[in-house]
């Protein structure tokens, strides 16, 4: 005890050195553990959808419940294209995707005028566009069927990719990406003979690669996952989409738990590679995009 | 010479879909919605237009008195005043969580929390309404092992409100933790070095420099994840379709119900008008408040 009193005031002068140092470390492994431990509740529901995709039909309603399938089956797979028609359902949701893409052309041509010409009423068309980005899903929900409806695109695939071709969001992107293409490099391919069609999809595209990727990529979940448009537009299920397929699957198949997993996991794992794949893309994608 | 002439037009060549796709599915269907907000229109209207009538406000006054709307209000509310402040502070606690470590482990947390917000709505509602299954879900199955009563998740009008939001939250931490990041990592280092230097412990800078320099952030994520939750309409659709006793019909499920399973068309427009009204109000309010406080 009294050795301990006498070295006191030595001690303070390693403290400074050492501890702070070993403090630090101790919090970079709390958070972690921490963050560790948040990520496992987040990721809980994936997970256990995709483990009782695999279990039989009997497994899935046990109580206690298993953690792992006791017999791995492939059996709810089959019978999303056996007993639903799951193969239509994804003919139609990539077509709806490849369309998708249609409008990610438009809304980068719209964004390269934008950034790169000068023309009347370039500033007010440009606030007409952000406008659009304030208008409520839900007012123009109504209008748009009573359009299409006069239109007779109701119950067709344009009905339902055109009212979501084109978008601001996108158009603004590409504008604030473009503006920063050189003006003299566009000039020298024109002197050079070179229509405008052409400097745009030889030159700007090129040059757009990073906002096109993060785009493209947001165009392509947006396409999967497209459910409230199709679900109004479609009565005929041919032209049902794997999530309008899915919702339908839920009504009809309620109590199979293993069967609507397994449509969950077939809706939902395609995306979460895409995403991990191209992870670095997206969430580098907002700083690009200057959303700080 | 001709070349000039060319290039004039040439713009236009190229912001003409985009622009006419615009017009004709946001700018024209406000106008629309205004119109037929007045009128009657219904099934039999869409088909011969001289069996619409015009109406006046009819339409906006009995809206107001339908005691489904005003429930809807209510519950819009609901998850509005719980849902925005636990988005805000979930992401962002993740978002400082995230930031505050050193080594690259921390990137893959980014990947983890974003994942929610990415995958199809209506596959979530479907793993999650097995989740809450009150008998074979994997949450009363945790909650009984611990020895705790079972939870009625979505069978009770409260709880029901409170597990949609649950979900809401899941798939919303991504986007906003995201632009919080984003944020954070422009903050200058020199500003933390000058702060350890004066001895600030770090609380201190959480406090007086990270939090103050996010508020630009913090207003932005406000003011779209509040619009968010004003017309949050998926979850409760596809998970409760508004049940148990429209305990969550919010107002744009209000409205998508009324317009396409009655086809109450004219009814519906006068609703999503009093939706778009109170949304822009809202948003000024904030933006006011804002500027009230932006003296440093």
């Amino acid at each position: 005890m009294k050795t301990n009193i006498m070295e006191r005031p030595t001690k303070p002068l390693h403290k400074p050195e050492a501890n702070p140092e070993r403090k630090s470390k101790a919090q970079q492994w709390l958070v972690g553990i921490i963050l560790a431990i948040g990520g496992l509740l987040v990721a809980i529901p994936f997970i256990w959808m995709i483990l009782s995709a695999f279990k039989t039909e009997s497994e899935v309603v046990q109580i206690p419940p298993t953690l792992f399938p006791n017999e791995f089956t492939m059996e709810n797979f089959q019978n999303l294209f056996k007993n639903m028609n799951f193969s239509v359902y994804l003919k139609n949701t990539i077509v709806i995707v490849l369309w998708s893409f249609v409008g990610l052309f438009l809304n980068a041509m719209a964004g390269y005028a934008f950034a790169k010409f000068e023309f009347r009423g370039r500033e007010k068309l440009f606030y007409l566009v952000l406008a659009t980005m304030m208008i409520p899903g839900q007012v123009t929900m109504i209008p748009v069927y009573l359009i299409l409806n006069e239109m007779n695109l109701t119950n067709t695939m344009a009905g339902i990719v055109l009212p979501s071709l084109v978008g601001a969001f996108g158009i603004f992107l590409f504008r604030q990406f473009m503006s920063t293409i050189p003006d003299e490099l566009l000039e020298a391919a024109r002197l050079d003979g070179a229509s405008e069609l052409r400097v745009f999809v030889q030159i700007v595209l090129p040059m757009s690669k990073p906002i096109i990727a993060v785009q493209g990529i947001l165009t392509f979940i947006a396409g999967w996952n497209s459910f409230l448009w199709p679900l109004i537009i479609a009565n005929d299920e041919s032209l049902y989409t794997l999530s309008v397929g899915l919702s339908l699957l839920k009504g009809q198949y309620g109590g199979n738990f293993a069967l609507q997993m397994a449509g969950s996991t077939f809706m939902v794992v395609p995306i979460i590679l895409i995403f991990i794949l191209f992870q670095k893309h997206i969430i580098d994608g907002y700083t690009i995009s200057g959303m700080k | 010479m001709k070349s000039y002439t060319a290039s004039k037009k040439t713009p236009y060549f190229f912001i003409a879909p985009a622009i006419l796709l615009l017009i004709l599915f946001s700018i024209f269907p406000i106008f629309v919605a205004l119109v037929i907000s007045f009128t009657d229109i219904d099934l039999a209207g869409l088909a011969d237009w001289t069996t619409i009538s015009f109406v006046g406000i009819e339409n906006y006054k009995e809206v107001v008195k339908d005691p489904i709307f005003l429930k809807s209000i209510f519950n819009t509310l609901f998850y509005v005043v719980f849902g925005v402040p636990l988005v805000i502070i979930c992401s962002l606690g993740i978002a400082l969580l995230i930031n505050f470590g050193k080594s690259r482990i921390f990137k893959a947390f980014r990947v983890v929390f974003y994942m929610p917000s990415i995958t199809n709505v209506v596959a979530v509602a479907v793993v999650w309404t097995y989740l809450y299954n009150p008998n074979l879900g994997l949450f009363n199955y945790i909650l009984n092992l611990l020895h705790l009563p079972s939870v009625p998740w979505l069978q009770d009008p409260v709880m029901a409100k409170v597990s949609l939001i649950a979900l809401a939250l899941w798939r919303a931490i991504g986007v906003n933790m995201i632009i919080f990041l984003a944020a954070l990592q422009g903050i200058p280092k020199t500003y933390y070095e000058a702060a350890q230097l004066d001895g600030a412990n770090g609380w201190k800078q959480l406090t007086k420099i990270t939090l103050p320099l996010l508020r630009y952030a913090i207003f932005f994520v406000s003011i779209t994840t509040m619009i968010g939750w004003l017309q949050f309409f998926e979850e409760p659709f596809v998970i409760t379709n508004g049940g148990p006793l429209d305990s969550t019909t919010s107002v744009a499920l209000f409205i998508y119900r009324n317009g396409f399973q009655l086809s109450n068309f004219g009814y519906a427009a006068a609703g999503s008008f009093i939706l778009f009204i109170a949304i822009i109000i809202i948003t000024m309010v904030q933006f006011k408040f804002q500027n009230k406080n932006t003296d440093y």
